[in-house]
Formats: structure tokens, sequence, C-alpha cells
């Protein structure tokens, strides 16, 4: 019964080398890959550089000024706005929908959810590529299946309203699986005897959801509301392929600006800046997040 | 009278939830039919739903056109590579969060998951300088050692070890077993599930990443699948034969782990979700 002491004082002799060694791959690839350029990238967002020339000139904040006053940067931003209220909110109704569908008692499960989840496994490159097949104006299946219901062909990828509506549609349709997942989830969390007791109290399917479903939910709901929106600031392979920013730049959103910047115009120092944009976003959106969830564990205490 | 209800509204809700799973899938299906149709029954209006002949030279011509295969090597290998790196070094700095005790452990595990709100898109271009100045631009190298490290991996692994009960080490350690051996030996074996998802959630990222292999790849013996098909989109930017098989190629075959693996997809994802 003395082993105990023993095993702790071992511990404590020698814990410090040997924790340096267990973490010191991951420091060092999290040095060079992570640490460092989150630090350079702030020291580049100041600089004027072009990644050819030796030097590099201190600008103090033109970078950023730059980015303020340039009509490009304030329609990417808008782009990119368009994008994140055109998918999360549609994303998230059609996944809950999907979600509380297949909680319920339903035949073939399973083969459902590999259905709904299919689209978030392939690349987004592949998608954008079938995709663009799809909305192909003269032969393309989405204009010959709508001319039924009589609409005129709509050339999709290449009017800058239809376009940005194209992309938010496979947008959707490519994350969906993801958000259901969570919902199941979360779902799955709410406890049976709450739905059985409210039946018993006589209230009606529609009374559950809003009494029951939807306030037990937040949590989970929030927390797919904050991931959405960083993941739709982020997009990037789906404009690439599908729409490569045109037309006339409708589609062009952040990610996407902030590559030109760099790999098109080489021009590092104000693509880091806009870098850093993206990053005070995401650091809201992130704030919010613990924030929310900070309440929500007082809550349950 | 409320049995009837009942039946009604679980067909209801049956027929709802099929036809948007069918629309969801349809796309792969109209890929497949598409990729195996001459490109003068594809470019027919109205379009022919079944292929009149099934052109399997459609796949023939677009591996010709382009080296999937070695694309395919190289996604595959770029993947493991990654996969294989992470669980270790995942592990092992995991293991020091969970059940080491050294000076500034939690600052530093803090620090730690702060970067996980780090855009990759704020990391990228110095880690491009990095690489530049390494010269390794334009290698394997630099496609597989920036993943070798994952904030997201060791949060995932440190919660899973520090559920497992702290008995069965303190064994091994008795048996003489070194802190190594007890992370190879006891927590490893016990944390299969975990490790599991974490394979299946890293091989898939890789396998789909597209911004960090175009930035930094420019030779064709080096592209990977995503990469490769990209640039073959932008050549043969209407022969939709031949983009429809190369598609198929692209995706079928992820399709087909994700099938056999689904359990471990969707832990990572519920996982990532109940992270508070």
């Amino acid at each position: 019964m003395n082993l105990r002491p023993n095993m702790e004082k071992r511990g404590k002799r020698s814990d410090g080398r040997s924790a340096f060694f267990f973490l010191l791959p991951t420091l060092v690839i999290f040095s060079a890959f992570i640490l460092i350029p989150v630090v350079f990238s702030f020291f580049l967002s100041f600089q004027k550089w072009n990644m050819f020339s030796q030097t590099t000139r201190y600008v103090g904040f033109d970078n950023y000024l730059r980015a303020l006053s340039s009509a490009d940067f304030w329609a990417v931003l808008k782009n990119t706005f368009v994008y994140t209220l055109g998918t999360v909110p549609l994303n998230m109704l059609l996944s809950l929908g999907a979600a509380m569908l297949i909680s319920k008692k339903i035949a073939g499960k399973k083969f459902l959810r590999t259905a709904f989840f299919a689209p978030v496994v392939v690349s987004p490159v592949a998608a954008a590529v079938i995709w663009r097949w799809i909305y192909e104006p003269n032969f393309g299946i989405l204009n010959y299946v709508l001319h039924f219901f009589g609409v005129p062909a709509i050339n999709w990828l290449n009017d800058p309203t239809a376009a940005m509506f194209a992309l938010i549609v496979m947008g959707v349709w490519k994350t969906m699986g993801v958000n259901m997942v969570l919902f199941s989830a979360g779902l799955d969390g709410i406890p049976n005897q709450y739905y059985e007791a409210a039946e018993i109290d006589g209230a009606g399917p529609w009374r559950r959801f809003w009494r029951i479903t939807l306030p037990l939910l937040a949590p989970t709901t929030f927390f797919i509301l904050v991931m959405s929106m960083i993941g739709s600031f982020q997009v990037f392979d789906l404009v690439y392929v599908l729409t490569s920013g045109g037309p006339l730049g409708s589609t062009k959103v952040l990610v996407f600006y902030i590559y030109e910047e760099a790999f098109k115009y080489f021009d590092m120092g104000y693509a880091s800046a806009l870098a850093y944009v993206l990053f005070a976003i995401m650091f809201v959106l992130t704030l919010m997040q613990v924030k929310f969830m900070k309440k929500r564990v007082d809550f349950a205490v | 009278m409320a049995s009837t209800k009942k039946v009604l509204s679980s067909t209801l809700s049956h027929a709802i939830v099929y036809t948007a799973a069918l629309i969801t899938v349809a796309p792969f299906l109209w890929m497949i039919l598409t990729s195996f149709k001459s490109l003068g029954e594809i470019l027919k209006s109205p379009p022919t739903i079944l292929p009149a002949k099934f052109h399997f030279d459609n796949y023939v011509r677009a591996f010709d056109a382009a080296p999937f295969g070695r694309y395919y090597f190289n996604s595959l290998f770029v993947s493991a590579c990654v996969t294989v790196g992470q669980l270790i070094t995942c592990s092992m700095a995991a293991f020091a969060f969970a059940r080491l005790k050294f000076k500034g452990r939690d600052v530093i595990f803090f620090l730690f998951l702060a970067t996980m709100m780090v855009p990759g898109q704020v990391t990228m271009i110095p880690s491009f300088m990095i690489l530049y100045r390494l010269g390794w631009i334009n290698s394997y190298k630099a496609l597989i050692v920036p993943g070798l490290a994952s904030a997201f991996g060791t949060f995932l692994l440190r919660q899973f070890f520090m559920t497992i009960p702290r008995e069965l080490e303190e064994a091994a350690y008795i048996d003489g077993c070194s802190r190594f051996g007890v992370l190879w030996r006891v927590i490893m074996p016990l944390a299969k599930p975990a490790l599991a998802a974490l394979a299946v959630f890293t091989f898939m990222g890789v396998f789909n990443d597209f911004l960090w292999p175009l930035i930094v790849i420019n030779s064709e013996s080096l592209r990977t699948v995503p990469l490769g098909l990209a640039v073959f989109r932008d050549r043969y930017t209407s022969e939709w034969d031949k983009l429809m098989a190369a598609s198929v190629a692209a995706t079928v075959p992820i399709l087909l782990i994700f099938f056999f693996a689904q359990k471990y997809f969707i832990k990572g994802i519920t996982f990532s979700g109940l992270k508070d």
C-alpha cells in the first residue's frame, strides 16, 4: 500500500525531462509552422515586400489603410458576407430538419446518414467539377429540369447574381452533412422522458419542438452556428474551381483575394494584412463561442 | 384515428427524408452516369439518363491525358505519412499533457488550444517562405512536414487519455515499464477508437487539401489528386466525358473508404462538437 507514494516520488523526479522529450516533435513543428509564422505574418503586415526582393520596407499601417480604402477589399468582404448569410442559415435549417427526421423511427437510418454525409468527404475540387457540369447552361441537367417548371435557361456561372446563388447552393450541399451529424448528437442527448412527459400533458409535436427540442438544443445550435460561420468565411476551394472568383469578381471571397495578392501578385505585406483581418473576424467569432459556453456551464450548475 | 394519423405522418417523413437523400446523392449518380457516355451523347438535348452505350474508354482517355495514377500515389503517400506522423506526435504530446507533471503545463496547453483558432491563411505565407528558404518548395517534404503536428489531434487524444483509469499504468510502472512503454503498450491500445477517429479525420483532410498543394507544388509529378484535377479542369474545360471520368476517379475511392470507416468519421465530427 505504500506503492503510491513511491510512484509519486518517481514522478516528481524526472517528469520535466520526459515531458520535454514527449513534447519535442510537436513543439518543433509547431514553432516552425504555426508560432513563428503567426508572429512573422503580423510583422509582415506592416511591411512592403514582394517575396523576391531581399529587402522589406516598413510602411506602418499602410497595408491596412490600403485595404480599408480599396473598393476591391469591400467588394470581397461583401461577397464573403453574402456567401455566409446565404449558406449558414439555410444549411442549419436543412441539417436540423434532416437530423430530426433521421432521429425518429425511420427505416434505413444508416443508409440515409451515409447519403447526407457523402458530399462532406469528397474533395471540394471534385465536387466543384461535378457542379460545373450540373450548372452548364446549354446541356446541364439543372436548366433542363427547371425548364419543366417554365424557368428560362439561366447562365449559372456567367451571371453575377446567379453565380453567387450557385456557389451558395453548392456550399450548402457540401457541408450540410457535418451539421446534421452534430445536430443528431445533440438530439440524442435530450432525455426521452421530457418528450414523454410533455406528450402526457397533451403537448403536440409543434409545441414539443419549440418548448423542449429547441431550448435544449441551444448550445449545439450555437456551436454549429459559429463553426459554420468560421467555415464559410474561409471558403476557397469551391470558389477556385467553380467560378475562379468570377464573373466580374462577383464570387471573389476573402481567402481567394488573399491567395491572389500573395501568390499571383506576390504582395506579401498586403496579403498578410488581409490575413490578419480574417484572423480578427475569426477571433471575434471564437470569443462569442467561448463566452456563450461559459454562460452555459454556469447555467448547468 | 390517432394511429391513422401516425401512419400518415410516418409515411410523410419517410417520403421527405428519402427525397432529400436522393437529391443529395444525385450529383454523384449524375457524374457516374455521365462518365460512361460519349461526348456526343453528353451534349445532346434532351439529356439521356442512362448511357446508350457504356464508354469505358473515357477513363482510358482521361488517364492518358493526365497521370492520375501518379496523383493517387502522391495523395496516398502524403496522407499516409502525415496521418502516421500525427498519430505519433499527437499521442506523445497528449500523453505529456494528460499524465506528466511539469512546470507551465497548463499555460503551454492553453497556448496550444488557442492556436486552433488561427486560420491557416495567417500562417500560410510565412510557412511558404520558411519552406522556400529550406529549399523544400516543390517536394514531398513541403506537403508532409508542416502537417506533422496538430493542436486538434493533441487535444482530442489528451481528452481521451484523461478518461483512461490510472491503475493500469501504475501496474505497468511497477513492472518496470518506461513512460514510453506505458504510452505504447498501455494507453495507445486502450485509445484505439480515438486514434482511429483522428486517423480517418487527418487522412481525409490531407487527402482533400487543395490550397496548400496549390501553393507549394508546381511540377506535375508531385501533384495530388485535387491539384491534378483542378489543372485538368483548366485544360479540358468542356470535355465533360474526360472530366467526369476523372471526377469519378477522384471521388469514388474516398467515398468507398468513407463507407467502410463511417463510424470513425462520425466520431471525429461529434467529438469536435463536444469539446467544451
